[in-house]
């Protein structure tokens, strides 16, 4: 049987997914952009269910009704400061499709071949297209479906704990059981054996003990990587979905499946990249967790921290002609994003030049700040990304740092010896003073002593953010 | 403890070091105020506003002396007031100790406390008490006012119906604090302004005031004002030669010089010389803020205005934040004020002279019996210096032709070599596998390029609905439920409807939640 129709309004889909893609360029075209996105799937889904899917059409419409009423609740629900977490969430869900449809494959190739001829040529849809294949094909399917199973599997595990850490529900610190990365390895050498075990045999047991592997990984893989590398994480499940997709979309021979799974898996890509990059750390130390140990004695730092309450605060930006805010995760946990935003608003009234700067690794997800921000309806002209602010840090007055640690860091550029040494920082000490926004003394999440705190022009406004935020804004006049 | 403050007894002073109003943030330190009879009078404070403020109005000095812990005041004591202080009193006042050892010293033999205002260290926690520079702020102010008063034309241009004024030309030589506010004064009166400085770093500053900064066509490195704490400090003879032939060449248009340049602890350097005088032309104003130091200007007579035969009113007076009393005050006793915040960190009218404290200090003359002037440099420099810059190395045209072509072969040698190994693989793929799994491959292997054609467009703020997109998307793997879903047996219809039902969740979550983010983006 062939489906012309749903094949033409596959490459229709392909290009509504590639301009999706590449509207997001900008804020403006990316209201556009998410439209041909969602015709595009659209289009891919009716085409299919009237063509190739139309099988069971009634049971898959409620289906995806049912799964549209939830999907809906989700998004219309969810707090902009839980993005990191719905993402995570929904990658996990991919994943396991990627499981479902890779199994259901491996079914259906076995019940084809335990017919004879006659029975083969009489039967339809999905199975009638594995009854077509010649041997190496099926071997190349076995293959195929195998990786789908495996990458789905790790993404599934993966997405889990990476949502449980970011909901909180799982400390979020990085955390190894005994074996470490042994475990990882053997693990994965498993998989190998199974892999070959399952090209000659075609069993379910060696693809189950395989998805038990590969859960396995995802799991303890992600349980080692700590809270401030989640966005690297969230990046490269998102990665791991889509190259999931590609590789089911090879072992159904669906064109579709294989262009979004290679769009989707390389962006993802292209993200963790960007991500890392932000971090100046590899991917790999990335993934195998934790920050690499110090290459020697880390400087010193003198001073102390000098505390200062609201109306300091409120004094110095009263007289203050330029602000730069850096916020990070911090800000995202107190939800203190609208109390930043009616800051802004009061100090812009004034004529004040406010600006925010976005590290790329703030917060728990690539863009998450940017997001939080457009919630509490900052213009999106005033957010500047690293590379566009830092050198106007010495001629800016005030500089307000609300949540943020290591990205603001000196460490970074002065101590070589410090293990975030040559990350890319915001060089916020630059400003004629620094106020500081946190919870208390300590240091964040790396447990790296951060100098600017004790530096002369640096300021700790202690307590939650959204408090001392909302404490502050009275003063403002 | 009890803080009093005196009434001034140097001649035509009228400031008081308290006010009513920092007499009230002075009990919320936890201090008793206290003041001698008349002594805001001349500010125009009176001591009733006094009296309402809670502050206990004393007679005479003397009885204020002996009531008060901690005396505050303007000028520097005099020897009669000196004696008066007894063990353990704190004086807070202008000192000049380099100027007043002897003063210095019999204030440390009776063994009180001397907080000079003069000598609070240049560092920016200690602006608020640099009475140094709110001073010189009123006295740039007042100079421009003076000028005005004793300037028979507008500061600005007028065209009118009797006739077109020109507008005043000002120039202000000397751009420290007193010069910035002096310029800042000219220019909102509608003057021309011109502004010189030794530091050329203050050019921008002189600048944003509206003023045009003088350039001296003169190659010699300047020393950065930072390495002397954002003082001038003594110029070469060359450098002063083409300083003072620029000034030459431009006294004739001039209508307006005001000079307050001063270097610490020497006599003001002569700039406006006679013949610059009489260059200029009748009518003319000149206000030496240095004048105290000997002047700017060698026909300045201290505290006297004097008019040169050829009609030039040169203004000598050293009193200009005296005479806006009621101002002046307000901000002396604010500065005194924080100071006392400095030295009182509980709030409990205790202080705590903590001898550690920078500031506390660079501004303490003697403390418990021994002389501790001069201070030890402050920790921190005051403006941190600026870099040398390394003038970046020109290159000729024909390096940076080199330069680009080696940067385009080497582009062209990556991008080859990558092309030839992909392609390579691609070929040696093609030799084993069937041609049903080549054409997808051939799909797969474009895609991903697209992919990264497209991806790196994507601007840093729409990571996040980058990601909640890709993830609706990455859902396009419901296609394969939806074809599997009819195909066989029972677990299959079940785990097919489930992916189904998942993918659902994830495509209409997805975008919608993207669509949720996108529309709250907005532009200002």
């Amino acid at each position: 049987m062939e489906f012309g129709f749903t094949t033409a309004a596959y490459v229709v889909a392909a290009v509504l997914f590639i301009l999706s893609l590449g509207g997001l360029s900008g804020q403006e075209s990316a209201k556009r952009a998410v439209w041909y996105g969602i015709v595009g799937m659209g289009l891919a889904v009716a085409a299919t269910l009237v063509g190739p899917g139309a099988g069971y059409w009634f049971l898959s419409l409620l289906m995806i009704i049912g799964g549209g009423i939830i999907g809906h609740q989700l998004a219309t629900k969810v707090q902009m400061t839980q993005m990191p977490e719905l993402v995570a969430a929904m990658h996990s869900l991919v994943g396991l499709a990627a499981v479902f449809v890779g199994y259901i494959a491996h079914f259906e190739l076995n019940r084809v071949f335990g017919m004879g001829m006659g029975s083969r040529n009489a039967l339809e849809g999905f199975a009638a297209m594995l009854a077509h294949k010649s041997g190496v094909e099926i071997a190349i399917l076995r293959v195929e479906l195998f990786l789908g199973v495996f990458i789905g599997a790790i993404t599934f595990t993966g997405s889990v704990i990476a949502y449980g850490k970011l909901a909180g529900r799982v400390n979020s610190a990085a955390q190894k059981l005994p074996g470490g990365h042994f475990l990882n390895i053997a693990a994965a050498a498993i998989a190998v054996l199974t892999l070959v075990w399952y090209f000659n045999t075609g069993g379910f047991l060696p693809l189950f003990i395989m998805t038990l592997a590969a859960l396995f990984i995802g799991y303890h893989l992600i349980m080692g990587i700590g809270g401030a590398d989640m966005p690297v994480v969230v990046s490269m499940l998102n990665s791991y979905s889509g190259w999931a997709a590609a590789a089911i979309g090879f072992s159904l021979g669906n064109d579709l499946l294989i262009v979004v799974g290679a769009l989707v898996g390389s962006s993802g890509a292209i993200l963790s990249y960007i991500m890392c990059k932000a971090m100046n750390r590899s991917f790999v130390s990335v993934i195998l967790g934790g920050f690499g140990g110090p290459a020697g004695e880390q400087m010193a730092v003198e001073g102390e921290q000098i505390a200062i309450d609201s109306d300091g605060v409120a004094t110095a930006l009263n007289e203050a002609d330029s602000v730069i805010i850096i916020p990070g995760y911090g800000m995202a946990v107190a939800q203190a994003q609208s109390s930043v935003a009616e800051l802004v608003r009061k100090l812009r009234a004034q004529g004040k030049n406010v600006r925010f700067a976005i590290h790329p690794v703030a917060g728990r997800l690539p863009g998450h700040m940017n997001v939080l921000l457009a919630e509490a309806k900052v213009p999106y002209d005033i957010v500047m990304e690293m590379d566009e602010i830092n050198e106007d840090f010495p001629t800016t007055d005030v500089a307000i740092v609300i949540g943020s640690n290591d990205i603001v860091n000196p460490a970074a550029q002065d101590d070589p010896n410090s293990p975030i040494a040559g990350m890319p920082v915001l060089e916020c000490w630059k400003a004629k003073q620094v106020f500081v926004s946190k919870r208390g003394q300590g240091t964040g999440y790396s447990g790296i002593e951060n100098p600017l705190f004790y530096k002369e022009n640096t300021r700790m406004f202690y307590g939650d953010a959204k408090k001392s935020l909302d404490e502050l804004l009275p003063k403002i006049d | 403890m009890k803080i009093g403050t005196p009434k001034e007894i140097f001649e035509g002073e009228n400031r008081v070091a308290m006010t009513p109003a920092s007499a009230r943030d002075l009990q919320k330190l936890g201090y008793d105020c206290v003041i001698e009879s008349g002594a805001g009078k001349a500010a125009g404070f009176s001591d009733a506003a006094y009296k309402d403020a809670g502050v206990e109005v004393v007679k005479t000095g003397t009885a204020l002396f002996k009531a008060a812990d901690i005396i505050a005041k303007v000028r520097p004591p005099s020897d009669a007031e000196t004696k008066r202080l007894r063990e353990g009193q704190t004086l807070i006042s202008f000192f000049y100790p380099a100027q007043n050892d002897k003063l210095m010293d019999l204030a440390n033999k009776q063994g009180a406390t001397v907080i000079a205002m003069d000598m609070v260290p240049r560092i920016s926690r200690a602006q608020k008490m640099d009475a140094l520079s709110s001073m010189a702020n009123i006295a740039g102010y007042r100079a421009v006012i003076e000028a005005s008063n004793n300037f028979g034309r507008f500061f600005t241009g007028q065209i009118t119906a009797a006739g077109k004024v020109p507008p005043a030309k000002v120039l202000v030589v000397g751009a420290g604090v007193a010069g910035l506010a002096a310029i800042g004064t000219a220019t909102s009166l509608g003057a021309v302004t011109y502004a010189f400085d030794v530091r050329p770093e203050v050019a921008e500053q002189v600048e944003s005031m509206g003023a045009e900064f003088v350039f001296l066509d003169f190659k010699e490195e300047q020393q950065d004002g930072a390495a002397t704490g954002g003082y001038a400090s003594v110029s070469s003879p060359e450098f002063a030669a083409a300083q003072l032939a620029k000034f030459r060449e431009i006294a004739p248009d001039m209508d307006i010089v005001i000079t307050t340049a001063l270097i610490p602890g020497r006599d003001a350097p002569e700039l406006w010389t006679k013949d610059m005088v009489e260059s200029m032309k009748p009518g003319s104003v000149i206000i030496d803020l240095a004048a105290e130091r000997g002047g700017n200007c060698k026909l300045t007579v201290m505290d006297e205005k004097v008019v040169t035969e050829n009609g030039v009113t040169i203004i000598g007076y050293t009193d200009f934040p005296s005479r806006m009393a009621a101002q002046s005050s307000t901000l002396y006793s604010t500065n005194i004020r924080h100071m006392m915040t400095d030295l009182t960190p509980a709030k409990d009218g205790v202080p705590v002279h903590n001898m550690e404290d920078d500031v506390i200090r660079g501004a303490t003359a003697t403390h418990a019996g021994e002389v501790t002037f001069p201070p030890p440099k402050p920790k921190i420099a005051a403006i941190a210096a600026a870099p040398k810059k390394a003038a970046p190395k020109e290159l000729t045209a024909e390096e940076k032709r080199a330069a680009e072509t080696a940067a385009f072969k080497l582009q062209t040698r990556n991008q080859v070599s990558m092309l030839a190994i992909g392609g390579a693989l691609l070929l040696a793929i093609g030799l084993v596998a069937p041609a049903s799994f080549m054409q997808h491959f051939i799909v797969f292997v474009l895609s991903v390029f697209i992919g990264f054609q497209v991806i790196w467009g994507v601007a840093h703020s729409l990571h996040t609905p980058l990601m909640a997109v890709t993830n609706a998307i990455s859902s396009i793997i419901i296609l394969g439920a939806l074809v599997q879903i009819g195909s066989g047996s029972f677990l299959v219809i079940i785990l097919a409807a489930l992916a189904v039902f998942m993918t659902g969740i994830n495509i209409f979550g997805g975008f919608l939640v993207t669509r949720r983010m996108l529309a709250m983006f907005q532009k200002s």
